[in-house]
């Protein structure tokens, strides 16, 4: 078996601040996974701009953020890159197994870190009752969809949920020439920045429904209408609010969870809450060499601040490394 | 009558109190830096808006390249724009930062690209 001083699993914002980080901070022997056909992870398909004020001091769109470190990781020859591999396995001795086009790898390694970003909260996860018709989406899949592959997922769109790719995501439809009915928040304030409200909604006229929530979903095979309702501070429907909205499409935006299956797999203690490892530390789990960061370790509103924790996720793992050896 | 508006510059979203005097703007409040200022008297007299969307790619890495405009447009006119990128294609290579098309929909801005994209190798 190949050993490896240092493995990242992940080449989105998270995983290209650490391998920078590490090969400042000396590591020679570094192997970034990726599981996509490029580096820049979930930056690749938030085309709006907003990146970059905290680091860079200018705003960027996020492919632009992301193209400046992976520029600078190309530059970098003790960094190597493997794209299409897939991580599938971790244990506890930081042994890594990982699919790539044709073949399984197995490596171990003198630290790890997990940059695997996080996965968008599902319908299901919401409890909106109702018919099971095609047409409704995670709101970070239908960006997917829109920016990198040029598909529109519907003409007329509600959208539940009030975080920053629903916002997003009501802009980029409009624009798009979709028509953007109501996004849907069941809390008293929207759960994004309040400059996503100003420049995604009422930028465009498009309603925001707080303390509302969908009751049911309608329509056989595509989405055909919603039912919404108003709700009382114990966020329990208010008799005779309800009111009916026809859409063909539906978007969900309502969180993100943190994607730590693998340290899971190799025992590191998870909170089950959040999905996060349980530890007092930036970035670190319960298993000296193993670490975690960006929107694995825990969810950040800015990749900003991802790239700073990440930076320092880097270093972290150097000085294990060189503390162990 | 005072106006009310959230400055868009940084996350941080300051809530900006205007006093509007005809067209112009006397005097702003709230804002915690001089970007929230400038931000508002523009946001008053003429809101601007930088556009990002993306355009089809032909032959090339990815089947989309994202785009910005280089400076700000007027935000009423931002689906007219988009009516118009709808329109574009790109062919050629393209690296990070270079121009889709000059002028611009005659905004006075160029359209550039926001990603590199290259011919794929054949192998
Ligand atoms: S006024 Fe300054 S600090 Fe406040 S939101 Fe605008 S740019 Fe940010």
């Amino acid at each position: 078996m190949r050993s490896r001083e240092l493995v990242i699993v992940g080449g989105g914002p998270a995983g290209l601040a650490a391998a920078l980080a590490a090969h400042e901070h000396g590591i020679r022997d570094i192997l970034l996974l990726e599981r996509d056909q490029c580096l820049g992870g979930i930056l690749n398909q938030c085309i709006h701009p907003g990146f970059g004020l905290h680091y860079f001091k200018e705003t960027l769109t996020g492919p632009e953020y992301a193209e400046r470190f992976i520029q600078r990781v190309l530059a970098i020859p003790e960094i190597e890159i493997s794209l299409r591999s897939f991580a599938v396995k971790l244990d506890s001795k930081k042994t890594l197994t990982y699919l790539t086009p044709g073949k399984l790898e197995t490596l171990s390694a003198r630290a790890v870190i997990m940059a695997t970003g996080c996965r968008e909260r599902t319908r299901e996860m919401i409890h909106i009752p109702g018919t099971r018709p095609a047409g409704i989406f995670p709101a970070g899949l239908a960006q997917k969809m829109i920016n990198l592959e040029g598909w529109l997922p519907g003409r007329e769109i509600v959208i539940v949920g009030s975080g920053d790719i629903g916002l997003i995501m009501a802009r980029r439809l409009t624009l798009e020439g979709a028509r953007v009915k109501a996004v849907i928040e069941i809390q008293k304030e929207s759960r994004g920045l309040v400059r996503n409200v100003t420049q995604c909604l009422e930028d465009f006229n498009i309603p925001l429904y707080l303390r509302h929530r969908i009751v049911k979903i309608h329509g056989r095979n595509r989405v055909e209408k919603i039912e919404a309702a108003e709700v009382n501070d114990e966020l329990l429907e208010i008799p005779g609010s309800r009111f009916e909205m026809a859409c063909d499409t539906l978007l969900v935006s309502v969180g993100l969870i943190p994607e730590n299956e693998l340290i899971e797999m190799a025992g590191a203690e998870i909170d089950p809450a959040t999905n996060t490892p349980k530890t007092e530390s930036l970035n670190h789990t319960s298993i000296p060499g193993l670490f975690t960061c960006g929107n694995a370790f825990k969810i950040y509103d800015l990749a900003d601040g991802v790239t700073k924790d990440s930076l320092l996720a880097g270093q972290q793992a150097a000085e294990f490394i060189r503390s162990a050896s | 009558m005072n106006k009310l508006m959230t400055c868009i510059e940084c996350p941080k979203g300051c809530r900006l109190t205007l006093e509007p005097d005809g067209s112009h703007v006397l005097r702003v409040s709230g804002h915690k830096c001089p970007k929230g200022e400038l931000y508002a008297k523009q946001e008053f007299e003429n809101p601007l808006r930088i556009l990002t969307t993306s355009v089809l790619a032909e032959g090339l890495t990815l089947k989309m390249i994202p785009v910005k405009t280089s400076q700000p447009i007027p935000k009423a006119k931002l689906l007219e724009a988009m009516e118009q990128i709808r329109r574009i294609k790109v062919q050629c290579p393209v690296n990070l930062g270079e121009v889709i098309q000059a002028n611009f929909g005659n905004f006075g801005v160029d359209l550039v690209a926001t990603r590199s994209a290259q011919k794929p190798k054949v192998s």
